[in-house]
């Protein structure tokens, strides 16, 4: 071989090299170039995906963190039986349109809960109104020559500034923005929760402990499951029409309510609630069973003692993640009346009720600006409550995870 | 040779009939007959297994000596495809009677299975449980005196005695099987089946098995399928073969090896196939 090939010039000389290497292979360096361009493509989809997320996450977060803060301006309010009556009276003709006419009415509740403030005049810092609030945030708002002047002077007397925005965690919606929370709605999310938990998670785990270890595989079995694998694809809004045939419409349960809400959820979660925990079931090794028959067990204590154990971990992953679902699900609430405008939070699961996705969509379709800021820093809450249920999934999974 | 000759014309089952003065018929199986769905695995087996003594099944993979074992605990009534014909006696009952429950079967007739699947709990409970759920003792003194007896003849309790609470899957392959036995023999059971119970060990916890089952086969009576056939050689009183689903010939261990009575089994024992 050597002596054919004369070493001519330096490109023969080296490919002389290669050839007397005995691992060399000419179509390795094609296969590896394959290798490396789908390599890139999917990192490249990776950081398509990210770059997504991060622009979705930060401008979340640009528009939703002014919501956390809100306007406040310390004015002489006078508290007596006129004012009481007409509150605008309760403060300077000036401030009548840099306040907050929400927080206006709220005056005769204030006295009826503090009697010493009637007959005086004090200080006090008092919400201002969405137009001034977004203006003091630096948003562009229509305000008139003469408050933008008193605004200025009282900027400089510092009688005007942003503070926590605690009335948003403290109210329900409002149809002043500045007056408007999250609260009717969190309420509303739990009890529909609690009540889509209490009768999805028995429901769902009987179902499939009997489908996974008592039926038999026959005919019905089969119908059984193919309709619960096709429950899980049909379109939400279906299981709102179907809540509102039946619950509403056919066993008069009250509209809006989180009743209703929770049990159309639960439809909704049923199949997902379903399938996990089958294949949590499943995934249980079949000697554990084999043990427990060979030790003269009954089917019930062998699955309730050494099945129900081992699969709980992943019934209750599968359960949070069909729940976080259920709590972000709007569609068949808006068919059922949870959209409805809920300014106090109900006490119990027979009143109507909103739901925190509802809320941020009828935020959403809110022509105020103060609304915008509202529904991002509402998504962001929603967000931090799913993040942090399924995180709970996580430690749970680890926690109650048995080690072999 | 001259072993040609002694095969039995006139033997249809191939059972050479065995010496059994001395012996007491522990299980009697007439006429088994297995199926999964419409496959037949299993073909008119009539055995008869003696009390105290080890009984090994052998054969080939596939020649149905699992399914035959599990017969004999009704483990087979899990699968729903599995329909059965004969009767097994056990004690003078055919087990396969309607006024038998299968859960009373298997509590008289333990078994180990091929691989060791201690339960996901600690050691104390996993030989603990199953006599607490049939009553048999309570939480207290009388258990525990129940699970120290139980390792001791399992041969496992020097070695645990001071790690009880452990989780039983702690334990190394050999000793997770002992105490399978020990979970086994908490129940007092007459019978237990063996299926390939070494097959997943290392060679000195298979000699430990085996030391242990001589020993057990004092107070029980054990019936053991194995795919070695050194294994059935030292720890069986007697041997099956079974071959495609047939009792091919049963008898005497060393009859077995030394001199089988069958064409097929020689061929088998020789290491020509299987």
């Amino acid at each position: 071989m050597n002596n054919i090939i004369e070493p001519t010039s330096e490109k023969h000389q080296s490919s002389q090299v290669v050839n007397d290497n005995p691992f060399y292979d000419p179509t390795l360096i094609k296969r590896h170039n394959k290798a490396k361009r789908f390599k890139f493509f999917t990192i490249a989809s990776i950081v398509f995906a990210i770059c997504f997320l991060v622009f979705f996450l930060g401008d979340m977060v640009v528009k939703g963190l002014p919501a956390f803060q809100q306007t406040y301006v310390q004015i002489d309010v006078t508290y007596n039986k006129k004012t009481i009556v007409s509150t605008r009276k309760a403060i300077d003709k000036k401030y009548r349109r840099i306040v907050s006419r929400a927080w206006l009415r709220n005056i005769p509740k204030l006295v009826e809960a503090s009697p010493e403030l009637i007959n005086t005049t004090r200080k006090t810092w008092v919400l201002a109104n969405h137009q001034i609030d977004q203006y003091m945030k630096g948003h562009y708002y229509k305000i008139k020559d003469k408050q933008l002047k008193l605004i200025q002077q009282m900027e400089q007397q510092a009688t005007i500034k942003l503070k926590f925005n605690s009335l948003f965690f403290t109210h329900g919606d409002s149809k002043t923005p500045e007056n408007s929370g999250m609260l009717s709605a969190t309420i509303g999310s739990i009890l529909t929760l609690i009540v889509t938990m209490l009768t999805a998670f028995p429901l769902g785990v009987m179902t499939a402990v009997y489908l996974e270890e008592f039926a038999e595989d026959n005919r019905w079995t089969q119908l059984i499951e193919v309709n619960i694998n096709n429950l899980a694809a049909i379109p939400s809004i279906l299981f709102g029409l179907l809540g509102l045939a039946v619950f509403i419409n056919l066993l008069g349960m009250p509209r809006s309510s989180p009743l209703v809400g929770g049990l159309t959820l639960a439809l909704m979660t049923l199949p997902i609630i379903i399938v996990s925990s089958r294949a949590a079931l499943r995934s249980v090794p079949d000697s554990i069973r084999q043990a427990g028959y060979g030790l003269g067990l009954t089917k019930i204590q062998v699955v309730q003692d050494h099945v129900l154990p081992l699969a709980f971990p992943g019934i209750m992953t599968g359960s949070i993640i069909g729940m976080a679902q259920a709590m972000g699900e709007t569609a068949p609430l808006i068919i059922i009346g949870m959209i409805a405008f809920i300014p106090d939070s109900p006490s119990s699961i027979f009143e109507a009720a909103t739901v925190m996705p509802a809320q941020i969509f009828t935020w959403a379709g809110m022509p105020e600006r103060a609304y915008i800021e509202r529904t991002a820093a509402g998504i962001m809450i929603l967000l931090s409550v799913l993040i942090s249920l399924n995180t709970l999934a996580i430690i749970l999974r680890k926690k109650l995870e048995v080690k072999w | 040779m001259t072993k040609n000759m002694d095969y039995p014309s006139n033997d249809i089952t191939g059972q050479k009939p065995l010496n059994n003065s001395l012996l007491n018929n522990k299980i009697m199986v007439q006429g088994l007959n297995l199926y999964y769905g419409d496959n037949q695995a299993l073909k008119t087996i009539d055995i008869d297994v003696y009390e105290n003594k080890i009984t090994a099944l052998i054969g080939p993979s596939g020649c149905g000596k699992s399914t035959f074992l599990r017969c004999l605990n009704r483990m087979n009534d899990l699968i729903s495809s599995v329909r059965v014909e004969g009767t097994v006696i056990i004690d003078g009952k055919n087990i396969y009677d309607k006024d038998v429950d299968e859960v009373s079967v298997r509590k008289r007739v333990g078994m180990v299975f091929q691989q060791p699947n201690p339960f996901p709990k600690s050691i104390y409970d996993n030989v603990s449980y199953a006599p607490l759920k049939h009553g048999m003792v309570k939480k207290g003194h009388k258990c525990d005196d129940l699970v120290e007896k139980s390792l001791l003849q399992a041969g496992l309790w020097n070695e645990v005695k001071d790690k009880l609470a452990q989780p039983g899957t702690s334990l190394s392959g050999g000793q997770q099987q002992r105490l399978c036995i020990a979970r086994t023999i908490a129940v007092q059971p007459d019978v237990i089946l063996m299926d390939e119970p070494t097959s997943a060990l290392d060679p000195i916890s298979t000699e430990k098995i085996e030391t242990l089952m001589l020993e057990l086969k004092e107070k029980y009576t054990i019936v053991i399928v194995t795919h070695n056939m050194q294994q059935a050689g030292r720890v069986a009183d007697h041997t099956a073969f079974f071959h495609m689903g047939e009792l091919i010939e049963y008898a005497d261990t060393e009859t077995i090896f030394i001199n089988p009575g069958r064409k097929k089994t020689e061929d088998y024992i020789t290491g020509r196939y299987g």
